[in-house]
């Protein structure tokens, strides 16, 4: 059995459902999972590693790590390929994964697939499906002659199934290799929202002009509160100030995949298209029956969403039993 | 100081993308050509640096067919780059290959203090070649950059990560940065400006001398999405409207 690493992401001491995804993943397809745990937070999420299939977890268990510094995560990592002698390695295309990889992936000589959407093996070979021109067409990336095998995978991607018994004696303490600093981590300032990161997010309810003012977003907050969403927006609100950028969806926002993608008073410009296309299901609330957006959407209603909304918020209420 | 700011020439979002015969990638006859978004916010946070700082050379870096993609560095030149440096390749390289040209062009060059890039290209959505270079440089680097401040040979500079939230790093120089929307505002180029550029000599280099057979990952079986089934229009007064489809988000999407 091949060894396969998946990068084990915590926050709040838990596991995050991208990494149990690959987890998962690895073990289904018969590989040797090991996982691997930075932070001195990560106690609780090394346990859950080996209940979601990994025989083993290197734990990095240091302060140093528990905010994310690129060349403190490269030496742990780097560390725990060498140490695992691992050739496959799968990590959530996440603000860490996408900036720790690439690096690592040149530094052993590698290439890397990153923010893919599908993941396939044939013999001791990852192919990964990857969009390309925001989701108008895609390829499957081959990395046989890649000495490691990295691939970065978005979440929501693949399923979870329900987690077994942990082994807590499968998690090994491992020490951060020394390394000769240049870049300082100083500080982390919080953002506005707890919420899960859109990119991350499994429903989103995200709005557009067609809200009318900033204090209108209140309406979809509400809603995504009943969901356990996270709120977006498109590129015209975010210009006009009413919510924050990192709340964009689109070619210059965020690319995200959710199961549910409810669009509200946003029209569907291609650019925001290229941000939301990958999503499972997506409902579109607008009042012009020849919004471009119904031509994406699953499921259209034409109306006025200040009517619809409210009214469709206090529906999931009843469903949800809130 | 000197500066390298690193840009992909990308098919305009509005194109509309075909695929060759066989699958075998992606038909980019009659495809409308635009410098990748992102590498504007790079391009204009160099040519801000220079203004501040007289003195500084800002060279401006693309790989590909050396025709198609000199356009970017003429719309570089003309935002205020002082020299245009094209890595000839007519062949399809990953990301690795990419990043070991560039690096190689650059370290050709004498190197850099400050190399600027794009956090991803728009194309694939790669963010790879930023952190791959700095890593063939031995530089630090930072990625998702939406703030830069320096003070002599010291970036603070702030990136964007998940949730709004914002790390704050000091990194020394020479360093690798990769731009997110956030930076600053890119300028449009002025007519003087577009005029110099048109005459300027680009420094050239080929690919294939730079860095020869070194791609590990290969893009095969290229697809086109699934056609969307057709959407299903809910209709009735508000009230039914969100009833049916709340039910079949449940019972027939089953993503409630
Ligand atoms: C280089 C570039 C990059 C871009 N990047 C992005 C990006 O990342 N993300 C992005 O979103 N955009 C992006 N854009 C902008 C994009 O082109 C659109 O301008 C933008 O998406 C429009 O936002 P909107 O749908 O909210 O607004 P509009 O297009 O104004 O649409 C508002 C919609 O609300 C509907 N509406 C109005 N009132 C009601 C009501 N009472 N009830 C129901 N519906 C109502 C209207 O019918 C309309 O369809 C980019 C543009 C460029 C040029």
């Amino acid at each position: 059995m091949s060894k396969l690493i998946v990068f084990c992401e915590h926050q709040n001491q838990n596991l995050k459902r991208s990494s149990i995804e690959l987890l998962q993943f690895g073990k289904s397809k018969n590989f040797e999972v090991v996982g691997v745990v930075l932070g001195a937070e990560g106690q609780k999420a090394a346990e859950q590693a080996t209940a979601n299939g990994a025989s083993e977890v290197l734990f990095f268990n240091d302060v140093k790590l528990n905010g994310y510094n690129p060349e403190l995560y490269l030496a742990a990592l780097e560390a725990g390929i060498k140490q695992s002698g691992a050739r496959h390695v799968l990590a959530p295309a996440s603000s860490a994964g996408k900036d720790v990889f690439p690096r690592l992936a040149a530094r052993l000589d590698s290439s890397i697939a990153s923010d893919c959407v599908a993941l396939t093996v044939e013999g001791d070979t990852l192919i990964a499906k990857k969009p390309l021109y925001a989701g108008k067409a895609f390829a499957q990336v081959n990395l046989k002659d890649s000495p490691v095998q990295i691939v970065l995978m978005r979440a929501n991607q693949l399923p979870v199934a329900t987690a077994g018994s942990a082994n807590p004696g499968a998690v090994k303490i491992v020490a951060l290799p020394a390394v000769d600093l240049k870049a300082i981590l100083k500080e982390v300032v919080k953002g506005a929202s707890e919420k899960l990161d859109l990119t991350e997010a499994n429903v989103i309810v995200s709005g557009g002009r067609g809200l009318k003012e900033a204090g209108n977003f209140k309406m979809l907050e509400d809603m995504a509160n009943v969901l356990g969403a996270t709120v977006g927006a498109s590129r015209a609100v975010v210009d006009s100030g009413w919510v924050s950028h990192s709340m964009q969806v689109g070619q210059t926002g965020k690319t995200v995949a959710p199961t549910l993608y409810i669009a509200v008073g946003i029209s569907g410009a291609i650019q925001h298209l290229a941000g939301m296309t990958g999503s499972k299901v997506i409902v579109a609330i607008n009042n012009d029956p020849n919004a471009p957006i119904f031509q994406k959407a699953t499921y259209g209603i034409v109306g006025d969403l200040f009517e619809i909304v409210p009214k469709l918020t206090e529906e999931f209420k009843k469903l949800l039993h809130k | 100081m000197k500066i390298f700011v690193g840009i992909k020439q990308v098919p305009d979002t509005e194109t509309k993308i075909k695929l060759l015969p066989n699958a075998a990638g992606v038909d980019l006859t009659g495809v409308k050509f635009v410098v990748n978004p992102y590498d504007e916010f790079a391009i204009e946070e160099a040519v801000k640096i220079k203004e501040k700082n007289p003195g500084t050379q800002v060279f401006a870096i693309t790989l590909g067919p050396k025709q198609r993609v000199s356009e970017v560095l003429r719309t570089a030149l003309a935002m205020g780059c002082d020299e245009g440096v094209v890595v000839n390749s007519n062949s399809e390289l990953d990301n690795l290959g990419v990043a070991k040209a560039l690096a190689a062009a650059i370290k050709t060059e004498g190197g850099c203090d400050l190399l600027l890039l794009g956090k991803l290209a728009i194309d694939d959505n790669g963010s790879s070649v930023g952190p791959m270079i700095a890593e063939l440089l031995g530089a630090p680097h930072i990625s998702v950059v939406s703030k830069l401040e320096l003070t002599g040979t010291t970036a603070k500079v702030e990136r964007d990560i998940e949730g709004g939230a914002k790390e704050i790093f000091e990194v020394p120089l020479p360093c690798v940065l990769t731009a997110n929307k956030g930076l600053n505002m890119p300028r449009y180029a002025s007519l003087p400006g577009i005029m110099k550029a048109k005459k300027k000599v680009l420094k050239e280099y080929e690919a294939e001398t730079l860095a020869a057979g070194v791609c590990k990952s290969k893009a095969t079986a290229f697809t086109l999405p699934d056609d969307k089934t057709a959407v299903k229009m809910i209709a009735g007064d508000a009230g039914a409207q969100a009833q049916e489809l709340a039910r079949m988000l449940r019972d027939e999407a089953k993503v409630l």
